[in-house]
């Protein structure tokens, strides 16, 4: 029973166990839940899926599966009018404003989704005519909205109607999303590593019995504090086609300046060469040389660079590519300076990582970089800390 | 035992199943969400409702798994002993009982609350799995199996700040609160504030609504900040007119200090209100 149901979880690539599977049975045994699918995908959840990152793939594969099986009618026919206006005035641009008024208007739009709204008597997915949940295009005959108006649910909606797993909420917690500060933190602090270095200023209790059982006398045993031990040096590139992702950088910055106690970072403009700068405003009279940036701090530091890795490749191939001044080596050997003395060490880059295959700067530095090049996505944040761990 | 919300607790229906299903099937119930969504006090709510007694254990970073279970005590054995006192004699004197074994001590089921799970040790889940699964464990002082006589019904609630691993969630029913929509929000408040003025609770969520499509906070108010914006308004007795006006971005609400605790949260907002104003003059 419910056997096709596991393997579908299963090819969405949601980690289900068979221990799971069974108490999800053993559930249904013991009369948990009614016979409404409702309840069915309200208790399959709770059992089966343990992390809301993975509740938009489960709707996904729930609907999927369900598709057909069930009976409850679609509801599209009870949308209310004013909220289809309000949720399509907020997706759409000034432009396509001035488009719609030209084809007469909202009313007039508007009488044309009602009437069709009311021709239409069950629930349609995708198409270009009819309205519903599952395509993009909900009206798409006047073709002006490039992603079509969505048609979801209300606000205030009647959860026995709705298909809940078809409006898919969780949406936005798959964790191929980008970033906001505290899911960086999470992420950052795989890099922890517990150490007790300095002076010994806390009661260690299990020394002191363990020393004082065996000498037979009060022998008090002192150890250092447990301290986060990670050392990172953070290289952000700043201004230019940077610019764009300057909220990211922000909310890791800021991330990383919290979670980890010795953190050193420095700024540079596009790629890497013989100095750095730690303040924007003063970068030209305030330098430091990469050299002494090597020198100063040892090999254990982890080194992170976070840049879009987008310019002309004579800026990292050719000295002088620099577009700010007559640079003497090239940014690619002082790139290369730095994965020799520091042996962890990635880039993170917050360009989507489909369209890095048609930049060639981008395939320039990942190979600088061995490969070590990650998105700005919380899995790739993860992973790219799981390779500065190790 | 069935748990059907609380004239105190306002729980979703999907949140009533996965309390009844943890109940049913002796799972302990991981509770995520938001902060202020009321994790915590769902397993306060569900043992007053249930009638059962509540035990909690509060998790912190130096929380070891082994506290939960029992302790040691072995500095008070030493001086009793340098005190020639009796007691030294039989160790299960100087064994301190933690929560669980508290918890399966007890003649009738009870609520254990697990609260913050995720601010441990990253170890920490791991150490509990046979605790949680089976419900016993073994004192290697005295040498005795301990066992729960009754399964506890065991709430963990985690704030998301470490991932807890897989051997863990596998044995534990999820649940993830949402942030209450507007209908539900308004019962919530409701349970709250029984005799608040209709008017200046629509106003109210109107507002706090609001706040929190503010784009780029870097905290949103919660449930709980906004039941303390309400008993707030309540004490300063405001009226639904201060919180109306007919562009609402145009005012920053009255005491906004309850529902932003960011100064860079505030300054926004204030930036934000100031630039509506500035385009409407």
């Amino acid at each position: 029973m419910l056997i096709d149901f596991l393997y579908k979880l299963k090819s969405h690539k949601l980690p289900v166990s068979i221990k799971e599977y069974l108490t999800l049975l053993e559930g249904l045994q013991k009369g948990v839940i009614g016979t409404s699918i409702d309840e069915f995908y309200h208790f399959s959840r709770i059992a089966l899926v343990k992390d809301e990152a993975h509740f938009d793939k489960f709707d996904r594969a729930f609907g999927e599966f369900w598709e057909g099986i069930e009976t409850i009618p679609g509801i599209e026919g009870q949308i209310p009018l004013e909220w289809l206006l309000k949720q399509a005035e907020l997706s759409l641009s000034e432009e396509e404003k001035k488009q719609i008024e030209a084809l007469g208007g909202w009313e007039k739009l508007m009488e044309t989704l009602k009437k069709r709204l009311e021709e239409q008597k069950e629930r349609h997915q995708g198409g270009n005519k009819w309205i519903g949940t599952g395509g993009t295009s909900p009206y798409g005959a006047y073709g002006y909205n490039p992603e079509g108006i969505r048609i979801g649910q209300s606000g205030s909606r009647n959860r026995r109607a709705v298909k809940v797993w078809d409006q898919r909420e969780f949406q936005n917690l798959d964790d191929s999303v980008e970033l906001g500060t505290r899911n960086i933190k999470v992420a950052l602090r795989r890099l922890r590593r517990f150490a007790r270095q300095g002076a010994a200023e806390e009661f260690d209790l299990d020394g002191t019995i363990t020393a004082t059982a065996r000498k037979a006398y009060l022998d008090i045993h002192m150890r250092p504090e447990r301290r986060n031990a990670i050392k990172v040096l953070l290289f952000l590139d700043i201004g230019g086609s940077m610019d764009d992702h300057v909220k990211l950088c922000q909310e890791m910055f800021s991330a990383a300046k919290t979670e980890f106690k010795h953190l050193e970072y420095f700024y540079f403009h596009n790629c890497l060469y013989d100095f750095v700068w730690k303040d924007n405003r003063r970068r030209h009279s305030e330098r430091t040389r990469t050299w002494d940036v090597l020198h100063k701090y040892g090999h254990d530091y982890k080194v992170i660079f976070v840049g879009d890795a987008t310019m002309s490749p004579y800026e990292i191939l050719q000295a002088g590519g620099s577009i700010e001044y007559f640079n003497e080596e090239p940014g690619a050997v002082w790139l290369k300076r730095v994965t020799d003395v520091y042996q962890r060490c990635v880039w993170l880059n917050p360009e989507p990582k489909e369209i890095w295959g048609y930049r060639q700067s981008v395939s320039i530095i990942r190979e600088l970089m061995k490969d070590r090049m990650f998105p700005t996505t919380i899995a790739g944040l993860e992973d790219a800390m799981k390779l500065l761990a190790k | 035992m069935r748990f059907a919300g609380s004239n105190e607790y306002v729980a979703t229906d999907d949140l009533t199943l996965a309390v009844n299903a943890a109940i049913t099937l002796e799972r302990p119930l991981l509770i995520k969400g938001e902060p202020g969504t009321g994790k915590t006090m769902l397993a306060v709510q569900v043992a007053k409702s249930l009638g059962v007694p509540l035990l909690e254990w509060h998790v912190k970073s130096t929380t070891k798994a082994q506290q939960g279970l029992y302790e040691y005590d072995a500095v008070s054995r030493l001086r009793d002993s340098q005190l020639g006192d009796p007691r030294v004699q039989d160790i299960s004197n100087y064994i301190i009982k933690g929560m669980l074994w508290q918890a399966f001590s007890l003649d009738a089921p009870c609520v254990l609350l697990i609260d913050e799970v995720d601010k441990a040790d990253i170890e920490f889940p791991n150490d509990l799995l046979r605790e949680i699964d089976r419900m016993e464990f073994y004192v290697y002082e005295t040498r005795e199996l301990i066992k729960a006589k009754h399964r506890p019904i065991v709430f963990i609630t985690s704030n998301n700040e470490k991932e807890l691993p897989d051997a863990f969630l596998r044995r534990c029913f999820f649940h993830y609160i949402r942030f209450p929509e507007k209908d539900t929000m308004e019962k919530i408040v409701q349970v709250h504030f029984p005799d608040l003025k209709k008017n200046l609770l629509r106003e109210a969520l109107d507002v706090f609504f609001e706040v929190r499509d503010v784009p780029g906070l870097k905290k949103k108010p919660s449930t709980s900040e906004l039941l303390d914006w309400l008993k707030l308004l309540l004490a300063e007795d405001i009226p639904a007119e201060a919180l109306r006006s007919k562009d609402r971005k145009t005012i920053i609400p009255p005491l906004h200090g309850a529902l932003l605790k960011n100064e860079q949260d505030v300054h926004l907002f204030e930036r934000l209100v100031f630039m509506t104003r500035a385009k409407n003059t």
